[in-house]
């Protein structure tokens, strides 16, 4: 993952979110989705372990609490390069801004809290470009622990960290886990050239921002439909 | 009336061999968590085309290995309970692109190396794999996979104690699946790969490049070529005599 789409001269861009659960993300990706969708630009969105394929064997192997941290890792980079050559390769051939909510930072960031170690997960990764614009959504753990855990919500197993013996608490462990993610993903943001927002701020003064960057850096004009 | 030696004769099989310790070791990290010094069985692999006498040699080692008086648990591909269905079902629409049909073998292969091969293992059994990690690597890389990139992911597979690749001519291998079976196997034949629209083509021409790939292979993990041209019998005994010589390590 040296390279971003640009770079090697795909006509389409990829703009990806990563933080942590709680963090506004996925609202902040959907809103810059809205806007450049009724902006009339070609776009298309994309969600972290969402391949048809591989759904099937992911759920059941959650549900039956199969997966060790390398079975984890492998099938989620399988998920990722079903829709990484099925849709997103293509699609940005085609021209088309892509978004994704989450990317290979998220398997970097989680995979490495789970024991695997990070060069060989990185590896794993290699044959995907980089996206052109990551922002990272830095909220203070305590905050993005409040929107998740004031909801009182079913934390689900693996996504609680629970597998990795944490805390026999569900909500302990996950936010321990949550606390992990924060620190690998602060640890590669430079080498990844995250765009750090801050996301303890409020949604439309993050919206306004993110919109603002996006245009800086990316030709928006050269994606009208039909273009 | 049959005649009986009034000799008691010694049954066979009350000598027992006992296995060495010898350690084992992971190709590269390996798996998180797993202590190596546990690990007192014996991992045999065959390697080998569909129709390279594979399942037969298998077969025929573990009655032997049981006979002996050891333990010993068979796996092979495409069988953990994690993904084989949905690999099945994803080969059956033939919609997976090569990364993706990559990693999904790999993950079914880290499924049975973590709960079948290792506590086996662990258990002090001789563990006989028809097929490992070398199949899967030969296949992706005709598929045009970087050989470091696949090394990378395989970092996690435990170093067999012997691999065995049973090599026959793409003429033999044809022979003998239409005498099995009548027909020939869609991936076997790598029909997914475009080398041509005839069936009997491809499968040559697919199964001579997967033996190029063998013979790269065997020149980084070192393992042994049998010319399974030969009759059975006499494969087995090669096969029995080398593993014989494996266990007392």
């Amino acid at each position: 993952m040296n390279k971003t789409f640009g770079e090697l001269g795909f006509p389409g861009r990829l703009i990806a979110v990563e933080g942590l659960d709680g963090s506004g993300k996925s609202t902040q990706i959907y809103l810059l989705k809205r806007w450049l969708e009724l902006t009339g630009l070609k776009v298309y969105f994309s969600e972290w372990n969402s391949s048809q394929l591989v759904k099937s064997a992911t759920s059941k192997g959650k549900k039956r609490t199969l997966l060790t941290p390398t079975t984890f890792s492998l099938i989620h980079a399988t998920d990722f390069a079903d829709r990484y050559e099925r849709q997103l390769v293509p699609l940005l051939r085609a021209g088309y801004l892509v978004l994704c909510d989450r990317y290979a930072y998220t398997a970097f960031a989680r995979d490495v809290v789970r024991g695997c170690p990070p060069d060989w997960v990185r590896q794993l990764y290699s044959f995907a470009a980089k996206p052109d614009v990551t922002f990272f959504f830095n909220a203070r753990l305590e905050v993005s622990l409040a929107r998740i855990l004031d909801g009182r919500p079913q934390l689900k197993y693996f996504e609680a960290g629970m597998d990795l013996n944490l805390s026999n608490d569900i909500q302990e462990s996950f936010r321990v886990f949550q606390g992990r993610m924060l620190e690998q993903y602060l640890a590669m943001s430079s080498e990844y050239k995250f765009t750090i927002m801050d996301a303890n701020e409020g949604v439309e003064e993050q919206q306004a921002l993110v919109r603002k960057l996006v245009t800086d850096k990316i030709d928006l004009d050269s994606f009208a439909a039909g273009s | 009336m049959v005649a009986r030696s009034k000799k008691k004769r010694q049954p066979s099989g009350l000598n027992v061999v006992i296995p060495g310790r010898s350690a084992k070791r992971f190709y590269g990290h390996g798996i998180p968590g797993v202590d190596l010094r546990q690990l007192n069985g014996k991992l045999i692999v065959v390697e080998g085309a569909d129709g390279s006498g594979r399942s037969t040699q298998t077969n025929k080692l573990v009655e032997w290995l049981e006979g002996g008086g050891h333990a010993t648990v068979q796996v092979g591909l495409k069988r953990s309970t994690l993904v084989s269905e949905e690999l099945q079902q994803a080969q059956e629409g033939n919609i997976l692109s090569r990364t993706t049909l990559s990693l999904f073998y790999a993950t079914d292969f880290a499924d049975q190396l973590e709960n079948l091969i290792i506590p086996a293992l662990k258990a002090g059994s001789i563990v006989i794999a028809d097929r490992y990690i070398y199949t899967l690597m030969a296949r992706d890389l005709v598929r045009g996979m970087d050989m470091d990139w696949l090394r990378n992911v395989y970092d996690i597979a435990l170093r067999p104690d012997a691999v065995f690749y049973l090599q026959t001519s793409p003429e033999t291998l044809v022979q003998r699946n239409f005498a099995k079976k009548q027909a020939l196997d869609y991936w076997e034949s790598g029909m997914d790969l475009g080398l041509s629209r005839d069936m009997f083509d491809s499968f040559l021409k697919y199964q001579s490049l997967l033996v190029e790939q063998f013979l790269r292979l065997k020149e980084i993990y070192k393992f042994n070529i049998v010319d399974a041209n030969q009759p059975v019998e006499k494969i087995q005994k090669l096969l029995r005599r080398r593993i014989t010589s494996v266990l007392r390590k």
